[in-house]
């Protein structure tokens, strides 16, 4: 396949940036976008040129590392799968293809494609945990009968993998489902019921204090979300926010 | 340590915007049938906007309830939509929205601001010239003007255009706007589907009735 890709490069988070042109040939259908990049930076090296900084890790759809906006969509044109995870065969011989990196006020960029997503950790940091005494008589979690539908909805909010690919596809760059699936997976089990006022107001105030944008319930982050993480979740956040606003 | 609810938090703000949604939607409800009369029935229209115009309740409490409703509903927007827009310093250079969501959910802006011009249109043709005659002029009532009055700004073509086109608006407005605001104070149950197709019935029926009322009363007379 021969393409011509229009990257963004920026050489630090103190510089403006720009769209550059790089035409690319001989890439495989069957190649990841990710490898068609190490082509692409392979070229760039062996030319003496600075390659295109961009995040992975895993490589295998797990760790939520990769990100990039892809032709206008978050992990580009396919469903349900991360950067890594999207293969070449979904573009066409000839296409140009816009990469750029995750945009938004509170993922700034670092370099070129990387954004700085440690926004997500602090609203972790502010509540998305549940408090628990390891001094040696811990309660096995398996001693609490949870109710096999609640168990269900709140593993599928943990499948989250925080890439941030909801805040990027987003108009409004909100990271409510984000925020949502963190809260939801704990406020559907008996083991985080005990902190679900603190963690909902604690975990939205930071959200907010990050500048991230208000939900208008359009529906896109569900979509382009790896994970399938549901809407569901952000009703969910609404009720418990609204029950810990008056209580807290 | 908690940190308390506050007032300008993001979800409290999309739950009173959804509020004051859900209380405009039950007004256009209300605003669709009562209008509709004037299609049936003269004299029935005539009583029924004289009882409206002139009953205690409804001028001195409801309307200025509504008002309240109206720009709030309104304000709320503007706020929002420059928070979101501030969200996102830089725009990408290219954005394909179209993917992932309905045009009428990434533009409820659009189709907001040409409601509001609506707005002033209809307070133009209709509030404006009800206040004079009642508050300004002290004009006695008259229980059998409001047919002659209704009809009579319908005569021209483009003023019942303008009207229809915001209608269309109104109903891409209510297409994600219906939906969106359960959604935003946290319903979400096995009545959630059920309710949603009864939110796209509601942008299709009522927008269609203001539409079919126009019409009728532009071809009609």
């Amino acid at each position: 396949m021969k393409l011509t890709l229009k990257i963004w490069r920026q050489k630090n988070a103190q510089d403006k940036g720009g769209i550059v042109e790089y035409p690319i040939d001989g890439i495989e259908p069957d190649m990841s976008f990710l490898e068609m990049l190490d082509v692409l930076n392979e070229g760039l090296i062996n030319k003496g040129e600075e390659p295109v900084a961009f995040d992975h890790d895993c490589r295998e759809g797990i760790c939520g590392m990769c990100s990039l906006f892809i032709n206008g969509e978050a992990h580009g044109p396919d469903r349900g799968v991360t950067t890594c995870q999207l293969h070449m065969r979904m573009f066409k011989d000839g296409d140009t293809i816009f990469i750029e990196p995750f945009r938004a006020k509170a993922f700034p960029v670092i370099k070129d494609l990387v954004v700085d997503r440690s926004s997500f950790d602090r609203i972790q940091h502010a509540g998305g945990f549940i408090s628990v005494n390891t001094s040696g008589n811990t309660i096995d979690a398996n001693t609490i009968p949870i109710n096999k539908d609640d168990a269900d909805k709140s593993f599928d909010a943990a499948a989250c993998i925080g890439c941030g690919a909801c805040v990027a596809t987003c108009k409004n760059s909100s990271a409510m489902l984000f925020v949502s699936a963190k809260v939801s997976q704990y406020a559907l089990l008996p083991q985080g019921k005990v902190e679900a006022v603190d963690r909902v107001l604690n975990m939205v105030h930071q959200m907010d204090l990050e500048g991230f944008g208000n939900c208008t319930n359009t529906g896109a982050c569900e979509i382009e979300c790896p994970k399938g993480i549901s809407l569901e979740n952000i009703a969910r956040m609404n009720r418990e926010y609204l029950a810990a606003s008056l209580k807290g | 340590m908690a940190q308390s609810a506050q007032l300008n938090a993001s979800i409290l703000k999309k739950v009173a915007m959804a509020l004051s949604g859900i209380f405009l939607i039950t007004f256009l409800a209300l605003h669709v049938t009562l209008n509709f009369i004037s299609v049936l029935s003269e004299d029935v229209f005539n009583e029924a906007s004289h009882f409206m115009g002139y009953n205690p309740l409804i001028q001195y409490v409801m309307q200025p309830v509504l008002a309240f409703g109206v720009i709030f509903h309104f304000v709320m927007g503007f706020v929002l939509t420059a928070q979101n827009s501030a969200a996102r310093p830089i725009a990408y250079a290219k954005y394909n929205g179209a993917a992932n969501a309905s045009w009428s959910s990434r533009n409820m802006i659009i189709s907001g601001l040409v409601i509001l011009a609506f707005l002033g249109l209809h307070f133009y043709d209709f509030w404006f010239p009800e206040v004079s005659y009642k508050y300004i002029a002290g004009t006695a009532p008259d229980a059998t003007r409001y047919y002659g009055e209704l009809v009579h700004k319908f005569h021209s073509p483009v003023r019942t255009g303008l009207y229809c086109v915001s209608f269309i608006l109104l109903g891409f407005h209510l297409w994600h706007g219906f939906a969106s605001s359960l959604q935003s104070v946290g319903m979400h149950n096995k009545y959630s589907r059920f309710l949603s197709k009864v939110g796209l019935w509601f942008a299709v029926v009522v927008p269609a009735a203001f539409v079919i009322i126009a019409l009728f009363h532009h071809f009609n007379n």
